[in-house]
């Protein structure tokens, strides 16, 4: 495989410079993504976050092939596990994230045990039963736990027991989430999520390239296979399924970190689908694909929802009246508002025409380079196929 | 006792919706193979034929509100009724019954469409990948209906004669114990009919015996020289009708809106895995049960012994079937035993 495609599989030394890129290409994220109108912490923010929970995705769907429709539970559960630690122990994201990754791996193991006795659709419909059944109690009886529809937050009045034993515990003020001291709102939010982003997708890296990631790749292409020669595959699925349920209980932290509050339509099964989506659109089973899709989808959604009327006149007003207005409003029905209408669209015709999501995009746009070269080898055997 | 007869009704009416709808997922799925995720979305669409229906026929002119003399008011009269009196203000009144004859071409052209547009070209790819271009075409279908008719619920009343609700206590001489909105119980009924009606067409025609085959062993109805595919291009058309009049229907019970059918596709969903996948009477069976547990469930005597039962009693006993019987109540041994 040529060195490009190394998101595929790739030697250490081709790993690393690629390590080396992404970790470079995230971090100088706030000056280049200014050129792209996205140069502004929140939805910077936003990109580490999903990104972090679609790569955790892709380790369950991407390599075992497992749809889990449910994911947004553990997101959610993340979310107030770690709100909670912000109220009852500290400001500090640390111990939330501690928390988060502790609690959604509990429930994980759970959902996880049960759901992966079944396999194919009815994995999915187990999965998203559990979902719904997070969301509906934490919308109905587990109120006290989730504060129902208004959402979990921070008062200042919260016990905070480790800030309490320190001596520094402010109940005048509204408190803010810190890392030691910085508060993690704005650029140092956003830095910290980066980091955080930059380790877990090291992490997916080395599970992908380990036995256990080829393993679980194994269980995607045949199972039944596998189950024949005498392997048992559960403890794979489940330690996938875990993992997995760890990133979005992580990236649930996260998005409490950088605003504490915890709401349940979190867990909703659409949330669940948006995460498939980022996965499917970037390119389910790459390892860059989630973090390209989940950014994209984040991106298009922040852009395409501040489109309005007059932007889109200014943008037509080269035609003539007539044109224009028809040009406006046919483009207005997929902005603004109707971004999801984009989404929806650009989703389908992915599915249909680009199984792979924007990584095969890639690599195809890259064959055809290689074959108007017709010198180099791979150029040939495309040639030939 | 008055309000378990009341609970249970209250179930059977919840049951034929779901019911409804899980049926046409299960033709879908046992003809042609496809996990439609758009199925809530269709169930929307034909909501949706109501709303444009009743929109049509109150299209209005502003008259000159003669009873207000201070200053120039304006009112807003419907043509039918400038040009039809009475006749016309009845038209209106029973804008959900039209809409069902005006749903029924309108779905079918949908469900053909889609079939030859679309879901043909999935035939021999993944669960997943059904499960994925149809997630996306129900938030294409869904936003369309955004941008045209807003995100608010619009009101769809039911006509006046059946507005209240109906004292079924009286039959069995305890006037006023038993009371139930006319609307669901017409529900109720309606929903039976069309499954019976869609059971009878399988059974008792030539058209439907072909079908039956055909889920049966494809192949050799193939063999037999039957064009099985057109048949089947057909029985999706009548699945999106099924859908599309349920949506019709529940018009008057919830005001729809452009999101109401993702609310009961996961429902939809789970009904049908409980029933089985791929069998008819298992998915009617399913919905009327879970939809009478639900109801059970959601009675205060059951929420005091065990809290929060009410939401999650449906995914609650689809869990534990799918652990102790996967192939579903009804579901044939072998088919889709995941």
């Amino acid at each position: 495989m040529a060195p490009t495609v190394s998101a595929i599989g790739g030697s250490a030394r081709t790993d690393f410079i690629f390590m080396m890129l992404f970790a470079a290409a995230v971090l100088t994220a706030p000056f280049w993504a200014s050129f792209i109108g996205a140069g502004y912490p929140d939805l910077l923010q936003k990109w580490a976050i999903y990104g972090l929970f679609a790569i955790g995705f892709n380790i369950l769907f991407g390599l075992t092939g497992y749809l889990s429709f449910g994911h947004a539970a553990f997101l959610g559960i993340g979310s107030y596990a770690a709100v909670w630690s912000f109220k009852l122990l500290t400001m500090n994201v640390l111990p939330a994230i501690a928390f988060a990754i502790l609690f959604s791996a509990l429930f994980a193991l759970a959902i996880g045990y049960i759901s992966l006795r079944r396999t194919g659709i009815y994995f999915s419909i187990l999965t998203l039963a559990f979902a719904q059944m997070s969301y509906n109690l934490a919308y109905s009886v587990l109120t006290p736990i989730t504060n129902g529809e208004t959402g979990l937050k921070v008062i200042p009045t919260d016990p905070r027991i480790l800030e309490e034993l320190a001596g520094v515990r402010n109940t005048a003020v509204a408190p803010t989430t810190s890392l030691f001291g910085v508060e993690m709102t704005g650029y140092p939010g956003f830095y910290f999520c980066a980091v955080i982003l930059i380790i877990g997708f090291f992490i997916a890296m080395k599970i992908a390239r380990s036995p256990f990631g080829t393993m679980l790749k194994a269980i995607k292409s045949n199972q039944t296979r596998m189950n024949y020669t005498g392997f048992n595959t559960r403890p794979y699925t489940l330690a996938a399924f875990v993992i997995s349920g760890m990133y979005a209980g992580m990236a649930g932290a996260l998005l409490a970190s950088t605003d504490p509050l915890a709401g349940a339509e979190r867990m909703q099964w659409t949330a669940s689908g948006e995460v498939v989506l980022m996965t499917i659109l970037g390119g389910a089973g790459t390892l860059l694909g989630p973090v390209l899709g989940a950014a994209v989808i984040k991106y298009f959604e922040n852009i395409f929802s501040a489109f309005n009327e007059q932007v889109l006149n200014a943008m037509f007003s080269f035609l003539p009246e007539v044109l224009k207005e028809g040009a406006v409003a046919v483009a207005g029905l997929f902005v603004g508002e109707g971004w999801h209408l984009t989404l929806g669209v650009v989703f389908m015709l992915i599915v249909i025409f680009l199984p792979g999501g924007i990584m095969e995009g890639i690599r195809r746009v890259h064959k055809l380079f290689k074959r108007s070269d017709g010198s180099s080898r791979s150029g040939a055997a495309a040639e030939s196929a | 006792m008055d309000a378990i007869v009341l609970q249970f009704l209250d179930g059977l009416a919840k049951g034929g919706n779901y019911a409804l709808i899980a049926l046409g997922l299960t033709l879908i799925f046992g003809t042609l193979g496809v996990v439609n995720f758009a199925h809530g979305a269709l169930f929307m669409l034909g909501a949706f034929c109501a709303v444009t229906v009743q929109k049509l026929l109150t299209l209005s002119e502003r008259v000159k509100d003669e009873s207000i003399t201070f200053f120039d008011a304006y009112k807003e009269i419907p043509y039918l009724e400038t040009w039809f009196g009475d006749t016309g203000h009845m038209l209106i009144d029973y804008s959900v019954p039209i809409s069902l004859l005006a749903a029924i071409p309108v779905m079918l052209l949908i469900g053909l469409a889609m079939e030859r547009g679309l879901i043909r070209f999935f035939y021999h790819r993944s669960h997943a990948e059904q499960i994925l271009v149809t997630f996306g075409l129900a938030i294409v279908l869904q936003e369309l209906v955004k941008a045209q008719f807003g995100a608010n619920p619009i009101p769809t009343p039911a006509p006046e004669v059946v507005a209240g609700s109906l004292d079924i206590g009286v039959w069995f001489n305890v006037e006023g114990s038993i009371v139930y909105p006319y609307w669901r119980l017409i529900y109720l009924a309606f929903s039976t009919v069309v499954i019976s009606a869609v059971f009878a067409f399988l059974q008792f025609t030539t058209f439907g015996m072909v079908v039956r085959a055909g889920m049966q062993d494809r192949e050799t109805v193939g063999l037999l020289g039957i064009n099985v595919q057109r048949r089947f291009t057909i029985v999706f058309g009548i699945a999106v009708i099924v859908a599309g009049l349920a949506g019709v229907m529940y018009t008057p019970i919830q005001s729809p809106d452009y999101h109401m059918g993702m609310d009961f596709l996961v429902l939809s969903f789970v009904v049908v895995v409980v029933g089985g996948m791929g069998s008819l009477p298992g998915a009617v069976l399913a919905g009327f049960l879970l939809g009478v547990l639900q109801s059970f469930a959601s009675m205060n005597e059951v929420k005091s012994i065990i809290p929060g039962i009410d939401q999650v009693i449906i995914y609650l006993v689809a869990v534990i079937v799918l652990q102790v019987r996967p192939r579903g109540l009804l579901g044939r041994k072998g088919v889709m035993e995941g």
